[in-house]
Protein backbone atom coordinates (compact mmCIF):
# COMPACT_ATOMS: atom_id res chain seq x y z
CA UNK A 1 0.00 0.00 0.00
CA UNK A 2 1.06 3.34 -0.67
CA UNK A 3 2.35 5.66 1.92
CA UNK A 4 3.47 8.98 1.84
CA UNK A 5 5.56 9.97 4.50
CA UNK A 6 8.27 7.45 6.05
CA UNK A 7 8.03 5.87 9.39
CA UNK A 8 10.30 7.72 11.76
CA UNK A 9 12.61 5.15 11.96
CA UNK A 10 13.00 4.72 8.17
CA UNK A 11 14.29 8.38 8.15
CA UNK A 12 17.43 8.35 6.30
CA UNK A 13 19.75 10.53 7.68
CA UNK A 14 23.59 11.91 7.02
CA UNK A 15 26.34 9.62 7.73
CA UNK A 16 30.06 9.51 7.79
CA UNK A 17 32.33 11.11 4.92
CA UNK A 18 35.10 8.84 4.28
CA UNK A 19 37.37 11.27 2.18
CA UNK A 20 40.04 10.54 -0.44
CA UNK A 21 43.68 9.99 -0.40
CA UNK A 22 45.18 13.35 -0.56
CA UNK A 23 47.00 12.57 -3.93
CA UNK A 24 44.47 11.00 -5.71
CA UNK A 25 43.98 12.58 -9.12
CA UNK A 26 40.69 11.03 -9.91
CA UNK A 27 38.36 11.11 -7.06
CA UNK A 28 34.26 10.02 -7.54
CA UNK A 29 32.45 10.52 -4.55
CA UNK A 30 30.02 7.42 -3.77
CA UNK A 31 27.05 8.10 -1.43
CA UNK A 32 25.95 4.51 0.46
CA UNK A 33 22.47 3.72 2.17
CA UNK A 34 23.80 2.26 5.54
CA UNK A 35 21.23 0.31 7.91
CA UNK A 36 22.88 -1.90 11.09
CA UNK A 37 19.46 -3.95 12.33
CA UNK A 38 21.24 -4.53 15.59
CA UNK A 39 22.36 -0.68 16.21
CA UNK A 40 18.90 0.76 16.61
CA UNK A 41 19.68 4.25 14.82
CA UNK A 42 17.37 5.61 11.88
CA UNK A 43 19.23 4.18 8.48
CA UNK A 44 22.27 6.96 7.27
CA UNK A 45 23.89 7.78 3.63
CA UNK A 46 27.76 7.26 4.14
CA UNK A 47 30.01 9.10 1.83
CA UNK A 48 33.55 7.76 0.26
CA UNK A 49 35.46 9.45 -1.88
CA UNK A 50 37.18 6.87 -3.70
CA UNK A 51 40.49 7.27 -6.39
CA UNK A 52 39.04 5.50 -9.56
CA UNK A 53 42.84 5.36 -10.75
CA UNK A 54 43.24 2.76 -7.97
CA UNK A 55 39.98 1.32 -8.67
CA UNK A 56 38.61 -1.42 -11.05
CA UNK A 57 35.97 0.06 -13.49
CA UNK A 58 32.56 -1.07 -12.46
CA UNK A 59 29.96 -0.01 -9.58
CA UNK A 60 30.62 -3.65 -7.69
CA UNK A 61 34.76 -2.61 -8.09
CA UNK A 62 33.88 0.69 -6.17
CA UNK A 63 31.92 -0.92 -3.49
CA UNK A 64 34.33 -4.16 -3.10
CA UNK A 65 37.22 -1.44 -3.14
CA UNK A 66 35.11 0.48 -0.38
CA UNK A 67 34.90 -3.10 1.94
CA UNK A 68 38.35 -4.11 1.26
CA UNK A 69 40.39 -0.26 2.14
CA UNK A 70 37.89 1.80 3.72
CA UNK A 71 35.09 0.42 5.29
CA UNK A 72 35.02 -3.16 6.45
CA UNK A 73 31.35 -3.36 7.52
CA UNK A 74 29.82 -2.43 4.41
CA UNK A 75 26.79 -5.33 3.82
CA UNK A 76 25.92 -6.60 0.03
CA UNK A 77 25.79 -9.88 -1.69
CA UNK A 78 28.22 -10.42 -4.49
CA UNK A 79 29.39 -13.52 -6.16
CA UNK A 80 29.77 -13.76 -10.18
CA UNK A 81 30.78 -10.10 -10.84
CA UNK A 82 30.04 -10.85 -14.23
CA UNK A 83 25.98 -10.64 -14.66
CA UNK A 84 25.65 -14.30 -13.84
CA UNK A 85 24.26 -15.29 -10.61
CA UNK A 86 21.95 -11.81 -9.96
CA UNK A 87 23.29 -11.18 -6.61
CA UNK A 88 24.23 -7.47 -6.64
CA UNK A 89 21.22 -6.07 -7.77
CA UNK A 90 20.43 -2.86 -6.10
CA UNK A 91 19.20 0.94 -7.08
CA UNK A 92 22.32 2.52 -8.57
CA UNK A 93 21.78 6.50 -9.07
CA UNK A 94 17.66 5.33 -9.20
CA UNK A 95 17.33 2.82 -11.15
CA UNK A 96 18.14 -0.75 -10.52
CA UNK A 97 20.85 -2.81 -11.97
CA UNK A 98 23.74 -4.84 -11.32
CA UNK A 99 26.59 -3.37 -9.98
CA UNK A 100 28.97 -5.80 -11.21
CA UNK A 101 27.99 -5.12 -15.23
CA UNK A 102 27.48 -1.26 -14.37
CA UNK A 103 30.44 1.11 -15.37
CA UNK A 104 31.15 3.85 -12.90
CA UNK A 105 31.82 5.89 -16.22
CA UNK A 106 28.47 5.54 -16.96
CA UNK A 107 27.22 7.99 -14.64
CA UNK A 108 28.36 11.29 -14.77
CA UNK A 109 28.81 12.58 -11.20
CA UNK A 110 28.27 11.16 -7.77
CA UNK A 111 26.84 7.90 -7.52
CA UNK A 112 24.34 7.46 -5.03
CA UNK A 113 23.93 3.02 -4.04
CA UNK A 114 20.66 2.12 -2.33
CA UNK A 115 18.82 -0.96 -1.51
CA UNK A 116 16.68 -2.83 -4.07
CA UNK A 117 13.62 -0.39 -3.62
CA UNK A 118 10.60 -1.19 -1.39
CA UNK A 119 12.24 -4.53 -0.10
CA UNK A 120 12.22 -4.89 3.38
CA UNK A 121 16.00 -4.35 4.27
CA UNK A 122 18.77 -7.11 6.38
CA UNK A 123 21.50 -5.01 6.34
CA UNK A 124 22.97 -2.10 3.97
CA UNK A 125 22.62 -3.41 0.68
CA UNK A 126 21.08 -6.74 1.62
CA UNK A 127 16.89 -7.03 0.85
CA UNK A 128 15.34 -9.85 2.23
CA UNK A 129 14.60 -12.16 -0.51
CA UNK A 130 12.25 -14.76 1.05
CA UNK A 131 8.76 -13.98 -0.55
CA UNK A 132 10.67 -13.28 -4.05
CA UNK A 133 11.76 -16.51 -4.07
CA UNK A 134 8.57 -18.16 -2.50
CA UNK A 135 6.57 -16.80 -5.43
CA UNK A 136 9.17 -17.96 -7.99
CA UNK A 137 9.19 -21.61 -6.24
CA UNK A 138 4.77 -21.22 -6.39
CA UNK A 139 4.91 -21.32 -10.15
CA UNK A 140 6.57 -24.44 -10.10
CA UNK A 141 9.40 -23.07 -12.48
CA UNK A 142 10.16 -26.85 -13.23
CA UNK A 143 9.03 -29.37 -16.46
CA UNK A 144 6.18 -31.20 -15.95
CA UNK A 145 5.27 -33.60 -18.32
CA UNK A 146 2.75 -37.07 -18.47
CA UNK A 147 4.27 -38.59 -21.58
CA UNK A 148 7.00 -40.31 -20.36
CA UNK A 149 10.79 -39.67 -21.42
CA UNK A 150 12.21 -41.01 -24.46
CA UNK A 151 13.89 -44.26 -23.35
CA UNK A 152 16.62 -43.79 -25.61
CA UNK A 153 17.14 -39.95 -26.28
CA UNK A 154 15.85 -36.55 -24.75
CA UNK A 155 12.95 -34.89 -24.84
CA UNK A 156 13.36 -33.02 -27.84
CA UNK A 157 12.47 -29.62 -29.52
CA UNK A 158 12.70 -28.22 -32.58
CA UNK A 159 15.45 -25.12 -33.81
CA UNK A 160 12.12 -22.85 -33.89
CA UNK A 161 10.62 -23.98 -30.83
CA UNK A 162 14.01 -23.44 -28.52
CA UNK A 163 14.32 -20.26 -30.32
CA UNK A 164 11.11 -19.48 -28.02
CA UNK A 165 13.14 -19.87 -24.98
CA UNK A 166 15.13 -16.68 -26.07
CA UNK A 167 15.30 -13.71 -24.35
CA UNK A 168 13.02 -15.84 -21.29
CA UNK A 169 16.02 -18.28 -20.63
CA UNK A 170 18.50 -15.88 -19.90
CA UNK A 171 16.98 -14.03 -16.58
CA UNK A 172 18.70 -14.26 -13.61
CA UNK A 173 16.14 -13.59 -10.74
CA UNK A 174 18.40 -10.54 -9.28
CA UNK A 175 14.35 -8.91 -9.24
CA UNK A 176 15.89 -5.95 -10.52
CA UNK A 177 12.87 -5.60 -12.62
CA UNK A 178 10.19 -7.02 -9.63
CA UNK A 179 11.07 -4.38 -7.52
CA UNK A 180 11.05 -1.62 -10.05
CA UNK A 181 6.86 -2.32 -10.77
CA UNK A 182 4.94 0.00 -8.64
CA UNK A 183 2.32 -2.64 -9.03
CA UNK A 184 4.91 -4.79 -7.31
CA UNK A 185 5.18 -2.05 -4.57
CA UNK A 186 2.15 -1.95 -3.81
CA UNK A 187 0.78 -5.51 -3.72
CA UNK A 188 3.63 -7.74 -3.55
CA UNK A 189 1.33 -9.99 -1.09
CA UNK A 190 -0.57 -11.48 -3.86
CA UNK A 191 1.03 -9.63 -7.12
CA UNK A 192 3.93 -12.32 -8.79
CA UNK A 193 5.66 -9.42 -10.69
CA UNK A 194 7.98 -9.33 -13.81
CA UNK A 195 10.57 -11.46 -12.66
CA UNK A 196 8.20 -14.54 -11.43
CA UNK A 197 5.85 -13.65 -14.26
CA UNK A 198 8.53 -14.32 -16.76
CA UNK A 199 9.52 -17.31 -16.04
CA UNK A 200 5.82 -18.77 -15.34
CA UNK A 201 6.11 -17.78 -19.22
CA UNK A 202 9.65 -19.12 -19.91
CA UNK A 203 7.60 -22.53 -18.63
CA UNK A 204 4.19 -21.53 -21.09
CA UNK A 205 6.15 -21.27 -24.27
CA UNK A 206 8.11 -24.46 -23.76
CA UNK A 207 7.07 -26.93 -26.33
CA UNK A 208 8.12 -30.25 -24.38
CA UNK A 209 5.91 -28.99 -20.90
CA UNK A 210 2.51 -30.60 -20.83
CA UNK A 211 1.04 -28.31 -17.86
CA UNK A 212 0.67 -25.20 -20.20
CA UNK A 213 -3.71 -25.72 -18.99
CA UNK A 214 -2.85 -25.61 -15.53
CA UNK A 215 0.05 -23.30 -15.17
CA UNK A 216 -2.59 -20.71 -17.19
CA UNK A 217 -5.08 -21.32 -14.77
CA UNK A 218 -3.02 -21.23 -11.81
CA UNK A 219 -1.78 -17.61 -13.29
CA UNK A 220 -5.37 -16.25 -14.32
CA UNK A 221 -6.34 -14.22 -11.24
CA UNK A 222 -6.87 -10.42 -10.66
CA UNK A 223 -4.03 -10.20 -8.43
CA UNK A 224 -1.20 -12.99 -9.51
CA UNK A 225 -0.99 -11.78 -13.00
CA UNK A 226 -3.44 -8.96 -13.76
CA UNK A 227 -2.07 -6.26 -11.46
CA UNK A 228 0.67 -5.79 -14.45
CA UNK A 229 -0.91 -2.77 -16.10
CA UNK A 230 2.04 -2.12 -18.82
CA UNK A 231 3.87 0.32 -16.60
CA UNK A 232 7.20 -0.75 -17.86
CA UNK A 233 9.45 -0.46 -15.42
CA UNK A 234 10.70 -4.02 -15.47
CA UNK A 235 11.73 -3.55 -19.16
CA UNK A 236 13.46 -0.29 -19.01
CA UNK A 237 15.24 -1.54 -15.65
CA UNK A 238 16.44 -5.22 -16.82
CA UNK A 239 20.11 -5.21 -16.96
CA UNK A 240 19.97 -8.74 -19.00
CA UNK A 241 17.86 -6.94 -21.71
CA UNK A 242 14.86 -8.82 -20.89
CA UNK A 243 11.31 -7.72 -22.18
CA UNK A 244 9.57 -9.61 -18.53
CA UNK A 245 6.27 -6.93 -20.04
CA UNK A 246 6.58 -8.49 -23.09
CA UNK A 247 6.30 -12.43 -21.49
CA UNK A 248 2.92 -10.85 -19.49
CA UNK A 249 1.65 -9.74 -22.19
CA UNK A 250 2.09 -12.96 -24.11
CA UNK A 251 0.80 -14.56 -21.04
CA UNK A 252 -2.54 -12.60 -21.38
CA UNK A 253 -3.05 -13.29 -25.02
CA UNK A 254 -3.10 -16.93 -23.91
CA UNK A 255 -5.38 -16.29 -21.36
CA UNK A 256 -7.99 -14.84 -24.44
CA UNK A 257 -6.58 -17.58 -26.55
CA UNK A 258 -8.12 -19.97 -24.88
CA UNK A 259 -11.61 -18.88 -23.73
CA UNK B 1 4.31 -15.35 15.47
CA UNK B 2 3.79 -16.71 11.85
CA UNK B 3 4.52 -20.30 11.24
CA UNK B 4 3.88 -20.26 7.90
CA UNK B 5 6.63 -20.95 5.38
CA UNK B 6 7.21 -18.90 2.72
CA UNK B 7 6.07 -20.59 0.18
CA UNK B 8 2.32 -21.13 1.83
CA UNK B 9 2.02 -17.07 2.12
CA UNK B 10 2.93 -17.08 -1.87
CA UNK B 11 0.25 -19.57 -2.25
CA UNK B 12 -2.29 -17.73 0.10
CA UNK B 13 -5.66 -19.02 -1.30
CA UNK B 14 -4.45 -20.02 -4.59
CA UNK B 15 -5.91 -18.67 -7.86
CA UNK B 16 -9.22 -16.99 -8.37
CA UNK B 17 -9.45 -18.28 -11.74
CA UNK B 18 -10.90 -15.14 -13.24
CA UNK B 19 -9.83 -11.41 -14.51
CA UNK B 20 -9.36 -12.27 -18.09
CA UNK B 21 -12.74 -10.81 -18.56
CA UNK B 22 -12.53 -8.07 -16.50
CA UNK B 23 -9.13 -7.35 -18.55
CA UNK B 24 -10.20 -8.17 -21.95
CA UNK B 25 -13.87 -6.02 -21.72
CA UNK B 26 -11.82 -3.64 -20.69
CA UNK B 27 -9.56 -3.27 -23.98
CA UNK B 28 -12.86 -3.79 -25.76
CA UNK B 29 -15.12 -1.24 -24.40
CA UNK B 30 -11.76 1.49 -25.21
CA UNK B 31 -11.67 0.30 -28.53
CA UNK B 32 -15.43 0.11 -28.88
CA UNK B 33 -15.44 3.95 -27.59
CA UNK B 34 -13.27 5.32 -30.39
CA UNK B 35 -15.93 5.08 -33.50
CA UNK B 36 -18.88 5.34 -30.84
CA UNK B 37 -17.37 8.96 -29.40
CA UNK B 38 -17.70 10.39 -33.33
CA UNK B 39 -21.71 10.34 -32.86
CA UNK B 40 -21.48 12.02 -29.53
CA UNK B 41 -18.77 14.97 -30.46
CA UNK B 42 -21.86 15.34 -33.11
CA UNK B 43 -24.65 15.51 -30.02
CA UNK B 44 -21.87 17.67 -28.47
CA UNK B 45 -21.70 19.80 -30.90
CA UNK B 46 -25.34 20.58 -31.49
CA UNK B 47 -26.21 20.97 -27.55
CA UNK B 48 -23.68 23.61 -27.50
CA UNK B 49 -24.77 25.35 -30.65
CA UNK B 50 -28.66 24.05 -32.22
CA UNK B 51 -31.82 25.31 -30.51
CA UNK B 52 -33.21 22.37 -28.40
CA UNK B 53 -35.67 21.02 -31.39
CA UNK B 54 -32.92 20.27 -33.53
CA UNK B 55 -31.12 18.47 -30.91
CA UNK B 56 -33.82 16.41 -30.18
CA UNK B 57 -34.60 15.43 -33.52
CA UNK B 58 -30.90 14.35 -34.54
CA UNK B 59 -30.96 12.49 -31.20
CA UNK B 60 -34.43 10.81 -32.34
CA UNK B 61 -32.91 9.51 -35.33
CA UNK B 62 -32.48 5.70 -34.72
CA UNK B 63 -29.13 5.13 -35.44
CA UNK B 64 -28.25 7.95 -34.09
CA UNK B 65 -30.46 7.27 -30.81
CA UNK B 66 -28.37 3.61 -30.72
CA UNK B 67 -25.11 5.06 -31.30
CA UNK B 68 -25.22 7.31 -28.31
CA UNK B 69 -27.07 4.81 -25.96
CA UNK B 70 -24.57 2.26 -27.20
CA UNK B 71 -22.12 5.24 -26.01
CA UNK B 72 -23.55 5.44 -22.97
CA UNK B 73 -23.50 1.70 -22.23
CA UNK B 74 -19.53 1.56 -23.17
CA UNK B 75 -18.36 4.81 -21.07
CA UNK B 76 -20.26 3.17 -17.68
CA UNK B 77 -19.03 -0.17 -18.20
CA UNK B 78 -15.64 0.65 -19.00
CA UNK B 79 -15.77 3.11 -16.27
CA UNK B 80 -17.05 1.00 -13.33
CA UNK B 81 -14.05 -1.96 -14.94
CA UNK B 82 -11.02 0.77 -14.61
CA UNK B 83 -12.14 2.35 -11.04
CA UNK B 84 -12.57 -1.01 -9.94
CA UNK B 85 -8.69 -1.76 -10.86
CA UNK B 86 -7.62 1.16 -9.39
CA UNK B 87 -9.70 0.25 -6.02
CA UNK B 88 -7.73 -3.37 -6.68
CA UNK B 89 -4.59 -1.60 -6.63
CA UNK B 90 -4.51 0.92 -3.71
CA UNK B 91 -7.01 -0.21 -0.95
CA UNK B 92 -5.34 -2.63 0.73
CA UNK B 93 -7.93 -3.78 3.54
CA UNK B 94 -10.11 -6.60 2.48
CA UNK B 95 -13.53 -5.06 3.80
CA UNK B 96 -13.13 -2.01 2.55
CA UNK B 97 -12.25 -3.31 -1.00
CA UNK B 98 -15.24 -4.94 -1.34
CA UNK B 99 -17.57 -2.53 -0.41
CA UNK B 100 -15.63 0.19 -2.77
CA UNK B 101 -16.03 -1.91 -5.19
CA UNK B 102 -19.42 -2.57 -5.17
CA UNK B 103 -20.39 0.76 -4.53
CA UNK B 104 -18.36 2.27 -7.22
CA UNK B 105 -20.38 -0.93 -9.44
CA UNK B 106 -23.59 0.14 -8.44
CA UNK B 107 -23.42 3.63 -8.65
CA UNK B 108 -22.14 3.31 -12.52
CA UNK B 109 -24.92 0.75 -12.91
CA UNK B 110 -27.69 3.52 -11.27
CA UNK B 111 -26.18 6.20 -13.70
CA UNK B 112 -26.20 4.39 -16.48
CA UNK B 113 -29.58 4.05 -16.37
CA UNK B 114 -30.57 7.21 -15.56
CA UNK B 115 -29.00 8.07 -18.77
CA UNK B 116 -30.26 5.88 -20.94
CA UNK B 117 -33.81 6.72 -19.31
CA UNK B 118 -32.98 10.34 -20.27
CA UNK B 119 -32.03 9.61 -23.96
CA UNK B 120 -35.31 7.48 -23.99
CA UNK B 121 -37.83 10.00 -22.60
CA UNK B 122 -36.44 13.01 -25.16
CA UNK B 123 -36.58 11.17 -27.78
CA UNK B 124 -39.70 9.19 -27.95
CA UNK B 125 -41.36 12.01 -25.39
CA UNK B 126 -39.88 15.25 -27.04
Amino acid sequence: MAEFTLPKNSVVTEGKTFKAPADAKNVRRFEVYRWDPDSGENPRVDSYELDLDDCGPMVLDAILKIKNDIDSTLTFRRSCREGVCGSCAMNVNGKNTLACTKAIDSYPGTIKIYPLPHMAVVKDLVPDMTHFYAQYASIKPWIATQTPAPSDSERLQSKEDRAKLDGLYECVLCACCSTSCPSYWWNSERYLGPAVLLQAYRWLADSRDENTGARLDELEDPFKLYRCHTIMNCTDTCPKGLNPAKAIAETKKMLVKRQ
Amino acid sequence: MDFRTPLAKALGLGSAKTGTSHWWMQRVTAVALVPLSLPLLTLTKLCLNAPYRDTVSWLAEPFNTVCIMAWLLAVFYHAALGLQVVIEDYVPKEDTKIIAILAVNLSFLFLALAALLAVLRITLIG
